[in-house]
């Protein structure tokens, strides 16, 4: 990780410079024409392309997802016919580790800018806060998509030659272990690559709302991470079954299940329309703080 | 104002302990104290931790079907359990049938038991209309059957007992707590077992023997304040049985009652009173769960020959399910979101530096490296510290009275365990933060050192109570990652006589507590050592 400071140091060093020369000319143009969306795409995209931490944040969302998937394949037995044991659910376990990282990306993202004056700078050139914000969820969900997808695929393949090794066998059960055809574990996978997108548009949206990293990246975890803990000592049926619900992680991950799923607090769509909502509110915070706020 | 020296000096003076360790610390605590930030930081923790205790207990309601003779759901208050209490003040079972007389004075008693039989229901259903439908022959590992001296027939009452078991051998077990292993093996006509309880005073002494001459001593116990008239006699009893299928969190387990039945003959009580006539009773069923009691207790005598029928157990509680009662760390369960609050506040006490540039400035004012990181320890360490004793002195009485009035039973602890749950989560606290620091030294980086440390210490939690993986792997994660240290907070004891779901998802770590908490301290130590290194070798 010592790149990335480097690069914080550079970039603090850039905006220092190019600060004071670049409010002499005040209004300097006003051609009619503002900066559109491609044009904020454009420069969001250059400044998350040379940034040197963001491919190895990509890297480490596939590599880091696909390891703890990968561990717990191989600890997860079905020892008999019938063992209870949901594949997809075992084989996308990494989702869990792998959207910290997706947040740590999507909050950099942000308040990565506000942490050395950027965001001044971003605003100045593009004066248009919605289309900044709209730019970066694009670009950081369709980056998170990307490495979502490869997470995901490398997950279910490491499983398909683990997992018959620890008893998931035809015989006990799973004829078609994590085959893609089936059209409940293309729910499964594609669900997880879309709930990774999610997570980075909650983070993103929590992030603008928050501008610091640190606070920002406390606040998504304990939003994700907290609900199963909570459920697990709340003894209230009512009280648990709202948890499992309407906290973030929760429903969300229910898209992972594909047995099973009448007895689910919430169906797998749903669920994922939850954590939906939960993205979409963040991130309508976040604009309004943009809108209303001085950067 | 004085004016004896026109001259100011051109420096101050360079005092021997300018850059002594006390310096440091008062650098660091005033740059501590006056971020603002920070100390809001400290108070949401103590503030989580105690709302999220507080929601806990107050969504813990539960609800329960009529008792006996009491017909439609109850709950709150109505349904909590009241489960009688041993003779060192823990939650205890008592539930067996009690063949018995009194015994004023020393004396003994000696019997043969020449079977050990049992009956279980392997679907978990009661069988209805008669008690034993459906049911299968078969012992439980700890069905117990024997000969028992015990204080009065009340339950909770100090006793000591010997007795054959479904699949432990002999055992001399006393006070609920205490177990000694004698003669291994199973009973059967051809291989009978004797069994021999002498009290002498306030120490009662177990014996066995495989053929009635030849008789060794198991163990001894102290009933302390035993009166001198007790209740002698045979007993049997068999708790429930549960198959706990580990999978989702853990594991879900079904089970239904069982009963045990032990056949005695030459029974024996020297010291006995004259005229001293046997009497059977089912002691404790009143305050036991009577929905896993069957009603097929009883005894039958011929000559010195005895049969005698029990269910339930002698045991302590608490033990697996945690439904049945709430462990007074349930209240701490907020730690989690306060130790998220204070692995900021601690990643940003040294990031913070970084992404100023002032963390120069503060080696240019002690060059001696290793202590400016010493200091930043040992104030984050402190403060914090101080607010997880704050939060957790605050929420655990406080939640468990809410969750007592919502018709939890809160499982009785001594003051010495209270004690160390609340003094373990202020350290753990601590930890945490020192840790969090490391990382933010070595790493450089809030956002991620902050994701680092929740990670390593929330995640693995997570997955080991509350997802697929399997208990061995659950342990495994709760004895090699930091979250090992959430064993600081465990109040419950794991009894290898009680068999129970002893797994993380059920409130118990593979880890003493202080050995969890130290692996936790291994992690921060390591994690300051590399941030040293990296501190001293290169630039800042």
């Amino acid at each position: 990780m010592s790149r990335v400071v480097d690069q914080d140091s550079r970039e603090a060093g850039a905006s220092g410079i190019g600060r004071a020369p670049r409010r002499a000319p005040a209004r300097r143009e006003p051609r009619g024409r503002r900066a559109n969306l491609a044009e904020s795409l454009h420069a969001e995209w250059t400044k998350l392309r040379t940034l040197p931490g963001t491919f190895w944040l990509l890297l480490a969302i596939a590599v880091l997802t696909i390891a703890v998937s990968a561990a717990a394949e191989a600890a997860v037995p079905c020892s008999a016919a019938d063992c209870g044991q949901d594949p997809a659910k075992v084989g996308l376990t990494g989702i869990e580790f792998g959207q910290a990282v997706v947040a740590i990306l999507a909050v950099l993202a942000v308040s990565g800018e506000y942490s050395t004056g950027m965001i001044r700078v971003t605003f100045a050139a593009m004066p248009r806060r919605m289309t900044v914000l709209a730019a970066k969820a694009t670009l950081i969900s369709g980056l998170t998509l990307f490495a979502g997808a490869v997470a995901v695929l490398g997950s279910v393949l490491v499983g398909r030659l683990v997992m018959p090794g620890k008893g998931f066998t035809a015989a006990h059960g799973y004829p078609r272990l994590l085959a893609l055809t089936d059209s409940s574990v293309l729910r499964a996978t594609g669900g997880s690559v879309l709930y990774l997108g999610l997570i980075a548009l909650l983070s993103l949206g929590i992030a603008t709302l928050i501008r610091d990293s640190a606070t920002s990246i406390g606040v998504v975890l304990a939003l994700l991470y907290l609900s199963p803990i909570i459920a697990g000592v709340v003894s209230d049926p009512h009280w648990h079954n709202r948890i499992e619900r309407y906290s973030p992680m929760n429903a969300g991950l229910s898209i992972q299940a594909t047995r099973d799923l009448a007895g689910m607090p919430i169906g797998p769509w749903e669920g994922l329309g939850v954590l939906a909502a939960w993205a979409a509110g963040a991130l309508l915070a976040g604009g309004l703080a943009l809108r209303l706020r001085d950067a | 104002m004085t004016t004896t020296s026109s001259v100011t000096p051109y420096r101050t003076e360079v005092h021997s302990a300018r850059d002594g360790f006390a310096q440091s610390l008062r650098a660091e605590w005033t740059k501590f104290r006056t971020v603002r930030g920070w100390i809001i930081g400290l108070f949401v923790a103590v503030l989580v931790m105690v709302g999220l205790g507080l929601l806990t207990a107050t969504a813990g309601s539960i609800q329960c079907g009529g008792g006996p003779g009491n017909s439609g759901q109850r709950s709150g208050a109505a349904c909590r359990l009241n489960p009688p209490l041993g003779p060192d003040g823990e939650a205890v079972f008592d539930t067996f049938y009690f063949v018995h007389q009194p015994l004023a004075g020393n004396g003994t008693i000696t019997a043969r038991v020449t079977s050990f039989t049992g009956l279980y229901s392997p679907q978990g259903a009661i069988g209805s209309g008669s008690d034993t439908a459906g049911m299968v022959s078969g012992t439980q590992p700890w069905s117990k059957a024997g000969i028992i001296i015990k204080q009065s027939d009340a339950a909770g009452s100090a006793y000591a007992a010997m007795m054959v078991t479904g699949g432990n051998g002999v055992r001399m077990q006393y006070n609920f707590t205490h177990d000694v292993a004698g003669t291994p093996g199973a009973v059967s006509s051809s291989s009978p077992r004797w069994l021999r309880l002498v009290r002498s005073g306030d120490t009662i002494t177990g014996y066995d023997s495989l053929d009635g001459t030849h008789w060794t001593a198991v163990s001894s116990a102290t009933l302390a304040g035993l009166p001198s008239t007790v209740q002698v006699g045979l007993f049997a009893t068999s708790p429930g049985y549960t198959v706990t299928t580990q999978n989702f969190g853990g594991g879900s387990s079904v089970g239904g009652p069982t009963q045990a039945t032990g056949s005695f003959d030459n029974v024996a009580v020297q010291g006995a009173a004259q005229g001293a006539t046997w009497q059977g009773d089912v002691v404790g069923t009143a305050k036991a769960r009577a929905a896993d009691l069957l009603q097929a207790a009883n005894y039958q005598q011929s000559g010195d020959g005895f049969t005698v029928t029990g269910t339930g157990d002698i045991a302590p509680w608490g033990a697996g399910g945690l439904g049945d009662g709430r462990p007074v760390e349930q209240s701490l369960v907020g730690a989690f979101a306060g130790l998220i609050a204070i692995a900021i506040v601690a990643a940003m006490f040294i990031t913070a530096e970084y992404r100023r540039g002032l963390i120069r400035l503060t080696l240019a004012a002690t060059p001696r490296r290793g202590r400016v990181l010493a200091a930043k320890a040992v104030v984050i360490g402190t403060m914090t510290f101080l607010v997880g004793l704050v939060a957790s002195v605050i929420a655990m009485p406080l939640s468990d009275h809410i969750a007592y009035n919502h018709g939890r039973y809160i499982l009785p602890v001594s003051s010495l365990t209270e004690f160390r749950v609340i003094v373990g989560t202020a350290a753990l606290f601590a930890g945490v933060a020192i840790f969090a620091l490391g990382v933010g030294a070595l790493l450089r980086r809030s956002a991620t050192t902050v994701t680092v440390v929740i990670v390593m210490i929330v995640l693995p939690y997570i997955l080991a109570v509350a997802s697929v993986l399997p208990a061995d792997a659950a342990q495994w994660l709760m004895r090699l990652t930091p979250a090992a240290a959430f064993s600081v907070q465990q109040s419950l004891v794991a009894y290898p006589q009680v068999t129970a779901s002893y797994t993380p998802s059920n409130g118990y770590f593979p880890l003493a507590p202080w050995a969890g908490f130290a692996v936790l301290c291994g992690y921060a130590i390591l994690a300051l050592g590399l941030a040293h290194l990296r501190l001293s070798r290169r630039d800042a």
